[in-house]
């Protein structure tokens, strides 16, 4: 007799993208808010951001339900660490912190595709992108989601940025302003809406810099 | 006594005891085909045996003023490529590096296991861990997770009391012990060029451009190589990056373009 083979699995995919853009001074991360189950609607108005820490967001795309354990999980971790050292997380400390989460699932992971942005230690901008078992890597800019095959090679084409890898070392953020950023997110967003069914409706952007943070929507496609 | 093998036959008698010797000898040629139930999944088996592997370039050799390292960059899912700048080579500690092949996480999160147990054995035991040993810590625990699925080629490189050490470890619980080694999907095409041009006598300056055309040249023929190409020095002081060149530029260095001059020239034709 042949092996039978499970017929429930326990993922799903909510569809969604994901951006995040670091620069000098601020970092801008941006998700839409559709969530969908293959070719429904679930709802129009999720918010797939979390706000970990006083400098550091993360967005995630992929199956909600694990991105929402994953978010709590985090946000525990994060007050314990509070309360032991009397201090917030910096974002590269939060960013191994969501390294060790997923990788610690390894053998049944979280299906959650994170991009994590926030400032430093010095007030620059910070990008890290992961995949869904915890491999990660500081970048200037970052996509992932359903839509990232189409945003990540136009993001590569605005925003190249030169590969920390070289030597000698070279500045990875992006030399744009604010508000030049945070257009390109809303254009990218416009174009992605437009080609990937799973993306549309609003788009959440989310700006951290030196004054705090600040939060818009503008509206997408909803069809 | 005689013993009972049978248990041990695994397959089943070839001598065919029939009288129709003459009738299979003039039956036409088929493919032999596998006894299994599910022969599907038996194919899908066989297919991810031969895969070929771990989409990267890495290598590692030893000469006589240390160890050269070597990696390239890039990260792929599949066909499409999620990173140009994944460090591939992992520093354990100011004297020991790893190389990462096969999964990225894997790779990331049990080289920096790694350099925790090598820093809690300075502590416990006054003095720097050898790479021997650290290379049998990091290959024992991958041998208790051998079958879950882990993917890791790494390599260890460093410097010790002992001299210059180089040991190859993988997820299916190997260990190693060599003085060249080249990793991942791309390791044919380092190969070649690495064996050609190795000299133990080398400089770090020799030494250091056999890794990085031996990297280069893999990237250029393998797909799921590329990016750019870092190059490792490890010492008696510990290691030093010596650098980080992005492949398309190296490609125009050591084929330079030279304009030359054009017999017939084409001009726009006039409008008519």
């Amino acid at each position: 007799m042949t092996k039978q083979q499970a017929n429930w699995s326990p993922y799903d995919n909510n569809g969604g993208s994901c951006v995040a853009i670091a620069g000098s001074d601020y970092c801008v991360i941006a998700a839409d808010t559709r969530m969908s189950t293959g070719y429904n609607i679930l709802t129009r108005d999720y918010s797939k951001i979390s706000h970990l820490a006083e400098k550091c967001v993360m967005a995630s795309s992929g199956f909600q339900a694990d991105v929402k354990a994953l978010q709590k999980v985090l946000f525990a971790r994060h007050l314990t660490y509070q309360h032991q050292h009397n201090k917030q997380m910096s974002c590269p400390a939060m960013a191994q912190l969501l390294s060790n989460t997923l990788y610690y699932k390894r053998f049944f992971p979280y299906y959650s595709f994170n991009v994590l942005g926030g400032l430093d230690s010095e007030g620059k901008g910070c990008v890290f992108t992961y995949d869904a078992v915890g491999s990660y890597e500081r970048v200037g800019y970052s996509s992932q989601g359903s839509g990232s095959t189409l945003i990540m090679p136009f993001l590569d084409n605005q925003l190249k940025s030169p590969s920390p890898l070289l030597l000698p070392a070279q500045d990875a953020v992006t030399p744009l302003s604010e508000t030049e950023a945070v257009d390109l997110v809303k254009t990218v967003f416009a174009s992605a809406t437009e080609r990937d069914i799973y993306t549309g409706d609003k788009v959440e952007i989310v700006i951290l810099n030196a004054s705090g943070i600040h939060r818009e929507f503008m509206d997408l496609r909803k069809d | 006594m005689k013993l009972d093998t049978s248990g041990l036959e695994s397959f089943p008698s070839l001598i065919s005891h029939g009288n129709d010797v003459a009738g299979e000898i003039s039956a036409p040629p088929s493919f032999e085909l596998p006894n299994s139930n599910d022969f599907d999944s038996f194919l899908k088996e066989a297919i991810q045996m031969v895969k070929p592997a771990k989409g990267t370039t890495t290598l590692a050799f030893i000469f006589k003023d240390g160890v050269m390292v070597a990696a390239d960059s890039r990260a792929s899912m599949g066909g499409y490529i999620s990173s140009q700048s994944v460090k591939k080579i992992i520093e354990i500690n100011p004297y020991m590096l790893g190389t990462m092949a096969g999964g990225a996480a894997d790779c990331q999160f049990w080289h920096r296991n790694l350099g925790i147990k090598c820093r809690l054995h300075e502590l416990a035991n006054k003095r720097r861990i050898s790479v021997t040993g650290a290379s049998k810590l990091l290959a024992n625990i991958l041998y208790s997770y051998r079958g879950m699925g882990l993917s890791v080629g790494t390599m260890i490189a460093g410097w010790d009391e002992t001299g210059p050490g180089l040991y190859y470890v993988d997820s299916e619980g190997g260990r190693l012990k060599g003085t060249r080694f080249s990793v991942g999907s791309g390791s044919p095409y380092a190969y070649g060029v690495l064996d050609s041009g190795y000299k133990y006598d080398m400089s770090i300056e020799e030494a250091s451009e056999l890794a990085r055309r031996a990297i280069y040249h893999a990237t250029f023929r393998d797909g799921a190589s590329g990016g750019v190409a870092s190059v490792y020095y490890v010492g008696p002081t510990g290691w030093k990056k010596l650098s980080g060149d992005d492949v398309g530029e190296l490609h125009y260095h050591y084929n330079p373009v030279t304009p030359s001059t054009v017999e017939h020239e084409m001009v726009e034709a006039a409008a008519p």
